[in-house]
C-alpha cells in the first residue's frame, strides 16, 4: 500500500482536485483506493456526493481503527471507498496532541488496511501543524501543488526545511505546478525556470481551466466527466509520474 | 445487513427479462427520497466456468471463470460466499484444457495450482451475458446500490436461455439503504430471491449439477441384503461409467488422470471379475475376462511412461553427479516413445474391439436377473473379502530375507485384491470401521508399491538405454546420467525391502488382522 498526500501549507492551490483526480485514475487503473478527506471542510467529500460526517466524530477515529473501518463510504466508482471528512476535524490537532506519539498516530491507523488498499490519498487542510506532521511521517509521496508565483515558491522552500528536520522515515516530494495561468507572462516564466533550478519537479502541469471549477457543479472528478478534456489529460499525466515516483506496480 | 450481495431471479420466461430493468424502476417505488437511474451501456461478455474433470476447484469452495468482453480477457476466482479471491488478466483466452501451471503467475495461479494439483482445466460450462445495471440514488444523487440484471444464455453443456438474474450490490457504507431497495425489489411481481451460483444455474438447465462424478464403485450403495448378483452388477455398471467417462479425456491427453482413472476402473472390473466372477449368472465372467486383460494390457504402456515422466524432475533433482541438461536426450526419448504409446493406446481406443466390449458389456450387466435371492451381497462380501485376507496372509509368511522380487509383486497383488473387495463392498461398511480396518494394509501397500515400482523403473531404464544405443541417440554423458538414476532407483528399492517386514508385521498382528476379519462378519454391515 503506497500512501500519496496532496499538502501545502497555502489553502486554494489544488490540492483537493489533485487527490480526488488521482484517486479516481488510480482507481480506474485497477488498485484499490480509499480517500481521505482530512480537510473539515469536506470539499472531496462533497464532490462524491458523500455526507461530510463520521460517527463519533475524529475522536473516535483517532482512537482506533474500529472505527475508521466502519466510517468509510464507497464512492460512485468502482474500486475508490472515501473517508468523508467531518467538521470535528478542526480539532485533530488537539486530539492528536492527546494521542501516544501522535506524530505517528496517522501511520499507525492506515497500517491495518495494507491488505484492503493499494493506494491511499490524504487530502490535507491546509496549514503546518501536528495533523501535517502525522500526514507528513505516514505519506509515501507528497504531492506539493504550487501556483507558479513567487509566494508559492517560498512555501515550498518552507516545505522542505521542515522536512529536514524529519528524522527517520521522510515522504518523497513530487511538487507540481497548479492553477498555470497561461495568459500570465510570471507564470510562464516560473513555471519554465524553477524545474530547471530545483530537482524532482513534476513534468506534468495542472492549468487553471474552468472544467476542473466545474467539478462542483457536476460532484465529479474532471477525469470522470470530462475524460477528453485538457485537464484530464494534465491529471492523467501527473498520476503517471506519481505513480512511477511512488513505486506502484501491478 | 451486511455489504455482500443479493440475489433474485425473474420467474418464467426469459424473454421476458427484456423489461426487466422497467419493471422494476417502475414496480419497485423507493420511499425516502431514494430514485433508480440507468447505470450506462449494457455491457457484453462470453463466460466459461473451469474446472478439474474431478471438480477439485468446486470440491475445495472455489469457482475460476473467464470473462471475456469489450476490454479484454480475465480470469475471475471467487469463494464459497462469491467473494472475489484473486483476478488475472490473460492477453488472449488460454487454449483449455490447460494446466493451473500453464497460467500467468499471480495470486490466482498460487491458489489454483495446489488444487488442481496435475489434473488440467477445462471448461465445465459456457454463456453469453448482457449486463445491464441500474442505480438506487440517494438524494444527493449518490449511488448507494447497483442492480445488475445479468440476461445469461448457455451454450455448454446445452444452449438454453437462463432466466435473468439480479445482483444487488450494496455500495460500502450504504447497507441500511441497499437493504430497503431490497425490500423494494422483492416486492416487484414476478421476482423472487435466487438461489445459487450462474454456474450452478448453466449446469442446471442441462440437468447437471456442480462435483456430479462418473461412476466409481466405491460410491455404490448396496443394500446387505440384495442378491450378490444384482450387487455385482451395479458394482461393475459403477466401474464401466467411469471407465467409459475417462475414454474422451485418455483420447484427447487432457492429462495423465483419464488414463490413470480408467485404468483403476479396468483393474477392479478385472478383480472383481476374478474373485466374484461367479456371483454373475451364465458364464459371463468367463466371458469378458479376456476382454478386460486385453484392455488393461493395452493402457499399461502409456501409463509407464506417464510415472515415469510424472517422476522425472523429481528423479533429476536427485542427481548428484551428472546435471540435468544431461538427461536432456532421455527426457526426449520418453517424450517420443510416449508420444508413440499414446497413438497405439487411441487407436485401441477407438477400435470396433473396443466398442464392442462397451456395449456388449453393458447390455449383459443391463439383463443380469437374480434367479436366487442367496447368497446376498453381505455374504459374498463376507466370504471373498475373508478369502482374500488368508491369501494375503499366506503370500506375506512365505517372504524370508532371500526371497526373490516376484514373491513381494505376487504379494502386492493379494493386497491389491483384498483392499479392491473392502473398497468395492464399502457401502455395506461404517466408513470410520473401513478405514480402521485397511490402516495397516495401506501401509504395507505403499511399502510394496515403492518398491515394485523401483523394480520396474530400472528394468525400462535398462530397455531404455538399449533403445537409445541402438538408435544412436545416447550421448555418453546421458547414459551416465541415466546410471546414476538407475542408482537411486535401486537406494530406493533397497529402502522400501527393508521396511517391508515391519510393514508385513503389522498387518500380521492380530489386532489388525481381527479389523479386517470383522468386515467379512455377516453382522458388520
Amino acid at each position: 500500500m503506497k500512501i500519496f498526500a496532496t499538502y501545502n501549507i497555502k489553502g486554494g492551490v489544488g490540492k483537493t482536485a489533485t487527490a480526488v483526480n488521482l484517486g479516481y485514475l488510480a482507481a480506474r487503473d485497477g488498485y484499490r483506493v480509499l480517500l481521505w478527506d482530512l480537510d473539515p471542510q469536506g470539499a472531496a467529500s462533497f464532490l462524491f456526493r458523500i455526507k461530510p460526517r463520521v460517527k463519533g466524530g475524529g475522536k473516535a477515529l483517532i482512537r482506533g481503527t474500529k472505527a475508521l473501518d466502519a466510517a468509510i463510504k464507497g464512492t460512485d466508482y468502482d474500486g475508490l471507498d472515501l473517508l468523508p471528512a467531518d467538521f470535528t476535524y478542526r480539532n485533530l490537532d488537539l486530539l492528536l496532541d492527546a494521542a501516544k506519539r501522535p506524530e505517528r498516530r496517522l501511520a499507525s491507523l492506515l497500517a491495518p488496511l495494507k491488505s484492503e488498499y493499494d493506494a491511499v490519498f490524504l487530502d490535507c487542510p491546509p496549514s503546518i501543524s501536528l495533523l501535517s506532521e502525522s500526514v507528513l511521517h505516514a505519506a509515501d509521496l507528497l504531492l506539493v501543488p504550487l501556483i507558479p508565483t513567487t509566494l508559492s515558491v517560498r512555501t515550498l522552500d518552507q516545505l522542505t526545511e521542515f522536512l529536514s528536520g524529519f528524522n527517520g522515515h521522510r515522504p518523497d516530494v513530487l511538487p507540481f505546478f497548479s492553477m498555470i495561468d497561461r495568459r500570465k507572462r510570471l507564470h510562464l516564466q516560473i513555471a519554465a525556470d524553477l524545474p530547471a533550478e530545483r530537482s524532482g519537479f513534476a513534468e506534468a502541469g495542472i492549468g487553471a481551466l474552468s472544467v476542473i471549477e466545474q467539478m462542483s457543479v457536476h460532484r465529479a472528478p474532471v477525469t470522470a466527466f470530462a475524460p477528453r478534456s485538457v485537464a484530464a489529460q494534465q491529471y492523467a499525466a501527473l498520476w503517471a509520474e506519481a505513480r512511477q515516483r511512488a513505486g506502484l506496480t501491478g | 445487513m451486511a455489504d455482500t450481495s443479493r440475489e433474485f431471479v425473474l420467474d418464467g420466461d426469459a424473454r421476458a427479462g427484456s423489461d426487466v430493468l422497467l419493471a422494476i424502476a417502475g414496480g419497485a417505488s423507493l420511499a425516502g427520497g431514494l430514485s433508480w437511474v440507468n447505470g450506462g451501456p449494457a455491457r457484453a461478455s462470453r463466460r466459461s466456468w473451469l474446472d478439474t474433470f474431478d471438480w477439485r476447484l468446486y470440491r475445495a469452495g472455489l469457482t475460476l471463470e473467464q470473462v471475456s468482453g469489450r476490454h479484454g480477457t480475465e480470469l475471475v476466482l471467487t469463494g464459497r460466499d462469491g467473494g472475489v479471491l484473486a483476478t488475472q488478466r490473460v492477453a488472449a483466452g488460454p487454449a483449455w484444457p490447460s494446466l493451473a501451471g500453464a497460467l500467468p503467475a499471480g495470486p490466482l495461479r498460487e491458489l489454483i495450482e495446489p488444487v488442481a494439483g496435475i489434473r488440467a482445466l477445462c471448461p465445465v460450462a459456457r454463456a453469453t451475458s448482457k449486463v445491464s445495471e441500474l442505480r438506487a440514488l440517494n438524494d444527493d444523487a449518490k449511488t448507494v446500490a447497483r442492480l445488475a440484471v445479468d440476461r445469461m444464455s448457455v451454450t455448454f453443456p446445452a444452449r438454453r436461455p437462463a432466466p435473468p438474474r439480479l445482483t444487488l450490490t450494496p455500495v460500502r457504507g450504504y447497507s441500511g439503504f441497499a437493504d430497503r431497495v431490497s425490500r423494494a425489489i422483492a416486492g416487484v411481481p414476478g421476482i423472487s430471491a435466487g438461489r445459487g451460483s450462474a454456474l450452478d444455474t448453466a449446469l442446471a438447465l442441462a440437468g447437471q449439477h456442480a462435483g456430479d462424478r462418473p461412476g466409481k464403485a466405491a460410491a455404490v450403495q448396496l443394500s446387505p441384503s440384495m442378491p450378490a448378483a444384482a450387487g455385482m452388477a451395479a458394482i461393475l455398471t459403477a466401474l464401466l461409467d467411469s471407465l467409459e467417462a475417462n475414454v474422451p479425456g485418455t483420447i484427447r491427453d487432457i492429462d495423465t488422470e483419464f488414463l490413470h482413472d480408467l485404468r483403476i476402473a479396468v483393474r477392479w472390473t478385472r478383480s472383481a471379475l476374478k474373485l466374484c466372477g461367479r456371483a454373475l449368472p451364465g458364464g459371463l465372467a468367463r466371458e469378458f475376462r479376456p476382454e478386460f486383460r486385453w484392455l488393461g494390457d493395452l493402457t499399461t504402456p502409456s501409463r509407464d511412461l506417464d510415472v515415469y515422466l510424472l517422476d522425472f524432475d523429481g528423479m533429476a533433482a536427485g542427481l548428484v553427479a551428472a546435471t540435468e541438461s544431461e538427461l536432456g536426450p532421455f527426457r526426449e526419448h520418453l517424450d517420443r516413445t510416449r508420444a508413440a504409446e499414446h497413438r497405439t493406446l487411441v487407436r485401441g481406443l477407438r477400435s470396433a474391439r473396443f466398442a464392442r466390449l462397451a456395449a456388449s458389456w453393458r447390455a449383459a450387466l443391463d439383463s443380469v436377473r437374480p434367479a436366487r435371492k442367496r447368497p446376498t451381497v453381505t455374504q459374498l462380501a463376507g466370504t471373498r473379502i475373508s478369502a482374500a485376507q488368508g491369501l494375503a496372509l499366506q503370500a506375506g509368511l512365505l517372504i524370508t530375507p532371500h526371497s526373490p522380487a516376484q514373491s513381494l509383486h505376487d504379494l502386492r497383488k493379494r493386497c491389491k485384491e483384498l483392499r479392491y473387495l473392502v473398497e468395492m463392498f464399502g457401502s455395506l461398511h461404517e466408513p470410520a470401521q473401513r478405514w480402521e480396518a485397511v490402516r495397516e494394509l495401506k501401509a504395507l501397500q505403499d511399502c510394496l508399491g515403492a518398491f515394485q515400482d523401483a523394480e520396474v523403473q530400472r528394468a525400462e531404464i535398462r530397455a531404455f538405454a538399449e533403445q537409445m544405443l541402438a538408435a544412436r541417440s545416447a550421448p555418453a554423458a546421458t547414459l551416465l546420467a541415466m546410471g546414476e538414476i538407475a542408482a537411486g532407483l535401486a537406494r530406493r528399492q533397497a529402502a522400501a525391502r527393508s521396511e517391508f517386514d515391519g510393514r508385513f508385521a503389522a498387518f500380521a498382528s492380530p489386532a489388525s488382522q481381527s479389523r479386517l476379519s470383522a468386515l467379512a462378519e455377516p453382522g458388520a454391515a
